[in-house]
């Protein structure tokens, strides 16, 4: 019987999650890494049993851990992520220079076809690719270096490259997002790259239309469509028809456009997900309501979704990389909050009901279907 | 023989018990001891010193013989009593909560 495994990146360490299809019981085995701040934990589409995880600490620094047998064990592997060439500055929060620093991993892309083969997004910002199962890093150093660096700032977590979308039917096709720069893509498998930002309107930077400068949380894709890009921004959720091109806003109705996560229902394409958050100084739900909001028209209609999920006095907030879905007949959607809860829905958003409500604070979930 | 005491992170990070002994060639030095940690426990790596620049982590701190020895320069013998083993090495994640 299929099963999914959902993979759980916290404050104080990782966690598996486990559960047959119909998605109602659950194993939960963790912490791994316990006491280390675990950013991301992916696992390969190439063999469902290879994992990667980042692990760190302000104190001790990066480790890159994978797995072979799908979490169970784990093996360190290379934290060398040194920066290609001259490093140069970027802006600091004060807009003066501000040198190349690396600080942690914050997102793992394994390759769809290669299991040994996986892209590193990187505080500070850039991209990082092994081949040989995460024992050596090569930045690919045209994003950094393609001639806008110098402009890019931190956003309050961290001048981070935290998104990679890489397109399902062509792997030359990237597309990075960095807060606060925009979204980048390359089309020769990451040797040049070019910001894809016209249409974005930003408030806290100098030029609210600018090429490069904006604080996007987060991008998501469906594979059927890889031009089809959708957007969750500091403010404003956002939707490119032509990756990347051009944008558009579809917050329509939402109660709040700011937010941190966003994803596409594995079936439905036009189908949407995002989590509200009152505002950027107020991290957690409009009226203490934790609502998903979907959209069944590709954005601009959105209807709560609530069933299950606590309608008072809920402060907590769902950071951008802590939502996934499944790909079972019917949908699963999943997400973890800065509250420890980690949120499951095995009806496409219908219902949901809490996997663990007392995890540490939840900084990724990623999600496997299993055969 | 040098007895070094590493902070539970890195002890869990290199399945080690306690308290490391270590031989060290030639004149015992902060940058000699991390060398040899480094090449028995590969997995430290970068965990100490940062694996660029080899500059000790801001966070990490070296205390012997109730000296903190975190600025000593790292080509700098270590106290005899370390080097002898009758006092270990202390890596000292630095105080802080969280």
């Amino acid at each position: 019987m299929s099963g999914v495994r959902v993979l759980v990146g916290t404050r104080k360490g990782a966690f598996v999650l486990t559960s047959d299809g119909k998605r109602q019981s659950w194993d939960i085995n963790g912490p791994h890494f316990g006491g280390w701040e675990i950013y991301h934990v992916k696992g390969s589409p190439a063999d469902p049993d290879r994992l990667y995880a980042s692990q760190s600490t302000g104190w001790f620094g990066q480790v890159i851990q994978r797995s072979d047998d799908g979490g169970s064990t784990w093996e360190a592997v290379g934290n060398q992520f040194q920066y290609d060439g001259v490093t140069g500055t970027h802006q600091w929060y004060d807009g003066t220079p501000h040198p190349w620093e690396f600080a942690r991993v914050w997102h793992l892309e394994p390759s769809l076809t290669d299991p040994d083969t996986v892209l590193a997004g990187v505080e500070d910002a850039a991209l990082f690719r092994s081949t040989d199962g995460g024992q050596n890093w090569r930045e690919l150093a045209g994003l950094r270096g393609h001639g806008s660096g110098a402009s890019w700032q931190p956003g309050a977590g961290g001048m981070c490259l935290h998104t990679i979308l890489v397109d399902p039917s062509d792997a030359d096709r990237v597309f990075v997002a960095i807060s606060a720069a925009g979204v980048f893509r390359t089309d020769d498998g990451g040797e040049k790259w070019r910001p894809v930002n016209h249409g974005l309107r930003s408030e806290g930077i100098p030029d609210a239309d600018a090429e490069v400068g904006h604080c996007v949380h987060r991008l998501a894709m469906h594979p059927s469509r890889p031009e089809v890009l959708y957007m969750q921004k500091h403010w404003d959720v956002m939707r490119s028809n032509d990756a990347g091109e051009s944008w558009d806003e579809i917050s329509g109705d939402l109660p709040s456009d700011f937010g941190f996560c966003i994803d596409v229902h594995a079936h439905e394409p036009e189908t949407i997900y995002v989590v509200p958050i009152k505002s950027d100084s107020e991290h957690f739900p409009p009226d203490g309501k934790l609502r998903v909001y979907r959209s069944r028209t590709g954005g601009n209609e959105w209807e709560p979704l609530t069933k299950g999920l606590p309608q008072s006095h809920c402060y907590v907030n769902v950071l951008r990389d802590a939502m996934a879905v499944d790909s079972l007949d019917s949908c699963g959607v999943y997400f973890g909050t800065t509250g420890g809860q980690v949120y499951s829905s095995a009806d496409a958003g219908n219902s949901w009901a809490p996997i663990v409500r007392d995890l540490p604070a939840v900084l990724s979930v990623e999600v496997q279907t299993l055969p | 023989m040098i007895r070094v005491r590493l902070p539970a992170h890195l002890r869990n990070l290199a399945h080690v018990d306690r308290e490391v002994e270590l031989e060290v060639p030639g004149q015992p030095t902060q940058r000699a001891l991390i060398d040899a940690l480094e090449a028995r426990y590969p997995v430290l790596q970068g965990t100490l010193r940062d694996p660029v620049t080899q500059q000790r982590r801001a966070f990490v701190r070296f205390f012997a013989c109730e000296e903190d020895l975190s600025h000593e320069p790292p080509d700098a013998p270590l106290p005899d009593a370390v080097t002898t083993g009758a006092e270990p090495f202390f890596v000292i994640g630095a105080m802080a909560g969280g």
